[in-house]
């Protein structure tokens, strides 16, 4: 598992290169994104679109993930497909974060 | 009637239960299991073998094996899911509610989700001890 990470306009987007977030991966994704998001814009678009599973220990990283920004900054979430969809909306967890379709839209939500 | 029957088992490791899972999974989707219902199975399944390797064989120095058996009758798939680990604590399966989210961020759950999606994904789910080993019954719909 790799993140990528650019800046576009007032966000950093960071892209997950990897199939799964799971219990095998989520603590390295957590430290990964703590390294990616320390500075840098308050706003972080996290690009899921490559991702096609997710457990509870891949979402309890990226609640950790969120978290560990602080307060006062945004983690949004962006193309997420249709497993990892499921788990966010079936623990809620869709209430607590702004989901996009795609990055597209993500950033088209920043621009308004 | 359509009945399917597999095994698989796997070291109780993550990376092991990662290949495990998509290997059942896979399987399901060749005898002809849906994307949805793939994506449902597959959630469950990943919760509970999550657990026994998190908590069945808590000593990462003595990891026991996971066994997988799947049996698919008509409208009803089955898994069971197998370790000669640590019981669940008090016998029985935790109540798996859902989670309280409406509080400040930083407390936030980070956990405690796999039950709660166990038993949202699933028919039904039992669980009993039998000769020392752990067995988990994972019952789906999988009508179209």
């Amino acid at each position: 598992m790799s993140l990528t990470s650019t800046v576009a306009g007032s966000a950093r987007i960071v892209t997950v290169n990897a199939d799964r977030i799971d219990a095998a991966v989520a603590i390295q994704f957590k430290e990964d994104m703590r390294a990616e998001t320390e500075d840098g814009p308050d706003h972080v678009i996290l690009d899921l679109s490559g991702v096609n599973f997710i457990d509870s220990s891949g979402l309890g990283a990226i609640v950790a993930a969120m978290k560990q920004m602080g307060s006062g900054r945004n983690l949004d979430l962006a193309g997420l497909t249709p497993t990892v969809d499921k788990v966010f909306r079936l623990t809620r967890m869709d209430t607590v974060f702004n989901l996009f379709k795609s990055l597209e839209d993500a950033k088209a939500a920043l621009r308004q | 009637m359509m009945t399917n029957v597999f095994d698989h088992s796997f070291d109780a490791t993550e990376l092991d239960a990662r290949e495990g899972i998509g290997t059942v999974v896979t399987r399901l989707r060749t005898l002809g299991l849906n994307d949805d219902r793939a994506g449902d199975v597959e959630i469950a399944l990943a919760e509970a073998v999550n657990n026994v390797v998190e908590h069945s064989y808590p000593d990462t120095d003595a990891r026991g094996c996971v066994g997988i058996s799947a049996r698919w009758v008509d409208d009803q798939l089955t898994l069971k899911i197998m370790d000669g680990g640590t019981p669940l604590e008090g016998g029985n399966m935790p109540a798996g509610r859902e989670a309280d989210l409406s509080v400040a961020l930083e407390d936030l759950p980070e956990g405690g989700f796999g039950w709660f999606l166990i038993r949202q994904l699933t028919e039904s789910v039992s669980y009993e001890r039998q000769q020392d080993k752990n067995i988990l019954c994972l019952i789906f719909n999988v009508a179209e």
